[in-house]
């Protein structure tokens, strides 16, 4: 009986509920960088350990999300939206988690300390970064109320709204990772070459983090332009 | 001729029994879908949706069920030719009755999602071209009600379209949707009481001897609907925009407003749907009685006795309480999808449909006239997801439910001729 009605059968489940989820997976991976980096500073690698494997297994989490949703978009579902676009916007989702693990995965690998001028600006680096993945999250729970308005209209001017201020954080985010990057010049020659070499790295990779979340909000821009 | 003076009374019962029968799995089966959309949207309890069912399947079965049932009764047969031999009309219509009935609880155990309407246009196909012969049916008029299985749809769709972008446009998508709602729903209301009314005064009221005709009827349509606008007014004005409702989701405000509208394109649903549907099962019954009281002669004209209408109105309704419950509860529970303003537009698309097909006397599946009006509330890009491989289940179920019909009701034409004869 439960699923013989026509009208009932109509109505397939909806991707954007788990895309919503996923979102709020990716950002609740990525923003346990924050306890990661607290550890690492402290140097109590056993509780960066415990961190990284959180990271991890909410990665993972992510990624299995992530295929159901692509698993279970087939072709004969007729979304208000087309589904490469939101195919690409998942993708996009998914290498925020991505990055925090990679970020979390080699500075635990190499037990990379921080040098102690640098961690107060590091620090706040980070949570610069993860503001931008805080507020893809929230450009992305507008999802509901965008298809309600049919992707039209004034919720449009206010997730693109939302959209803008997530590039103005990603902005920012740029700005820090210069100051970091000259913060870190300053101190490499007191550092073994290569453990500077891999800082650069992390560095870059933090700032990555942000540039992802962006993307995500250009990605959802695409579903709004149609 | 002598078949029908010796057992008259008995074909008039058993076509009683069986018409209702055939009512009670309308009843049963379809006016779930009716009403589904109004519970799965949350606009609606379960309880108030069968109470609006009952009231509203019944009088629009009594008010404007009268033109679908001339279709099914002498549209789509040529009672000229059976005037020698009346009792063949008799068996004919008690056998569709019976095969779609029958055709009708088989396919809900199953599970599959048939029309009531094809099953009784099918049965009557079948013991016309095969019991009397291939040219007592009407095949234009067939062809006509075949075209209306895809015209019907599309029309349902095409409105429910316009209809939500509309919604979009004057609601959803400004600055205030809460004040724009309370503004323009009442408009909206006025709307489906003027459409009702319409079609109640224009087509439905003549077999209890009221014709006011076109001018009339839409003065008098327009004060209903004036009243119906002044209801909403008075039920929407305890409805105030809650913030803390509002957190996780903008539009919850602003949806309790549409959920007051839907009351009303729900009770539009239910008249639509007890306008067209109740005439499949009441046609053919007619169609016994008339022959059986007029002592064999086949008339070309009858008058529709109004107890008819009523038997076709309680059948219904018997089926609805008896069973309908709990179909209703499953589409209610499950359509996760509706919310009150998207539950709307198909609704009253669907509605109107059925409605203006009654009206022009087309007998038209409701089920299928709700699928279209779906579909064309998701091509505004209304809903998150449609799918549809369904469509593609629907026009199978549209193929096999027409020889299905016909077969059932030429196995139990020749059974009866058997007996009687």
């Amino acid at each position: 009986m439960v699923t013989n009605n026509p009208i009932l059968q109509m109505f397939a489940r909806s991707p954007f509920q788990p895309m919503q989820e996923h979102i709020a997976k990716a950002h609740a991976c990525a923003i346990q960088l924050i306890p990661f980096f607290d550890a690492v500073m402290a140097e109590d690698w056993e509780e960066a350990a415990k961190v990284q494997h959180t990271i991890a297994v909410l990665e993972g989490e992510a990624d299995t999300m992530k295929k159901e949703i692509r698993m279970n978009l087939p072709n004969s579902i007729f979304l208000p939206v087309p589904r490469t676009d939101l195919l690409e916007l998942l993708r996009m989702q998914d290498k925020i988690a991505n990055r925090a693990k990679d970020i979390a995965g080699l500075m635990l690998g190499r037990k990379m300390s921080l040098p102690k001028q640098i961690q107060p600006i590091v620090a706040e680096y980070v949570r610069a970064s993860l503001k931008t993945s805080g507020q893809a999250l929230t450009a992305l729970n507008e999802l509901d109320e965008l298809i309600t308005a049919g992707f039209r209209g004034h919720e449009v001017e206010v997730v693109e709204q939302m959209i803008h201020d997530l590039d103005d954080l990603e902005h920012d985010a740029d700005e820090m990772e210069r100051e970091v990057r000259s913060a870190l010049f300053e101190v490499e020659k007191e550092l073994n070459p290569i453990d500077a070499m891999f800082l650069y790295q992390v560095i870059r990779w933090i700032g990555d983090l942000a540039d992802k979340a962006q993307q995500v909000g250009s990605r959802l821009q695409l579903l709004l332009a149609k | 001729m002598s078949i029908i003076a010796e057992y008259g009374s008995i074909l008039v019962i058993m076509a009683c029994v069986f018409g209702f029968f055939m009512a009670w799995g309308v009843g049963a089966n379809d006016v779930a879908n009716a009403m589904g959309t109004s519970v799965g949207s949350k606009a609606l309890t379960l309880k108030q949706a069968i109470i609006i069912a009952i009231i509203f399947e019944f009088a629009g079965a009594y008010l404007a069920g009268g033109a679908v049932t001339a279709t099914i009764r002498k549209g789509i047969i040529d009672p000229a030719i059976l005037s020698g031999t009346p009792e063949l009309l008799v068996y004919g219509m008690l056998s569709a009755l019976l095969a779609a009935g029958i055709w009708l609880l088989i396919a809900t155990a199953m599970g599959w999602p048939v029309s009531t309407t094809h099953s009784i246009v099918g049965a009557i196909v079948g013991f016309a071209a095969v019991g009397i012969s291939v040219d007592a049916v009407h095949w234009a008029k067939v062809g006509k009600i075949v075209a209306s299985w895809v015209v019907s749809p599309l029309t349902a769709g095409f409105i429910a379209f316009f209809l939500f972008r509309s919604v979009q446009k004057l609601i959803l998508d400004t600055e205030d949707p809460f004040k724009n709602a309370k503004k323009y729903v009442p408009m909206y209301i006025f709307l489906v009481g003027f459409m009702i009314s319409m079609v109640t005064f224009t087509k439905g009221l003549k077999h209890i001897g009221l014709n006011p005709g076109f001018a009339n009827s839409a003065l008098i349509s327009i004060g209903i609907a004036f009243l119906t606008m002044l209801l909403g007014i008075f039920m929407l004005r305890n409805i105030k925009a809650k913030t803390e409702d509002d957190r996780d989701y903008h539009f919850a405000s602003v949806e309790k407003v549409f959920g007051v509208l839907m009351m009303f394109t729900a009770c539009a649903m239910a008249f639509a749907h007890g306008s067209n549907d109740v005439a499949n099962a009441v046609g053919p019954l007619a169609a016994v009685v008339g022959v059986v009281g007029s002592a064999g002669e086949v008339a070309q004209k009858s008058a529709m006795p109004v107890w008819i209408l009523l038997l076709g109105g309680a059948g219904i309704v018997a089926g609805l309480v008896m069973y309908g419950h709990k179909v209703i509860a499953t589409v209610g529970n499950n359509i996760t999808e509706l919310t009150p303003s998207r539950g709307f537009a198909a609704t009253l698309a669907a509605a109107s449909t059925v409605v203006f097909a009654s009206g022009t006397g087309l007998p038209i599946s409701t089920t299928h006239t709700l699928v279209g009006a779906v579909l064309g509330v998701g091509l505004a890009r209304g809903l998150s997801a449609l799918n549809l491989q369904v469509v593609g289940t629907i026009f199978v179920s549209w193929l096999v439910t027409l020889p299905a019909g016909a077969f059932l009701s030429i196995v139990i034409f020749f059974t009866l001729k058997g007996i009687f004869s």
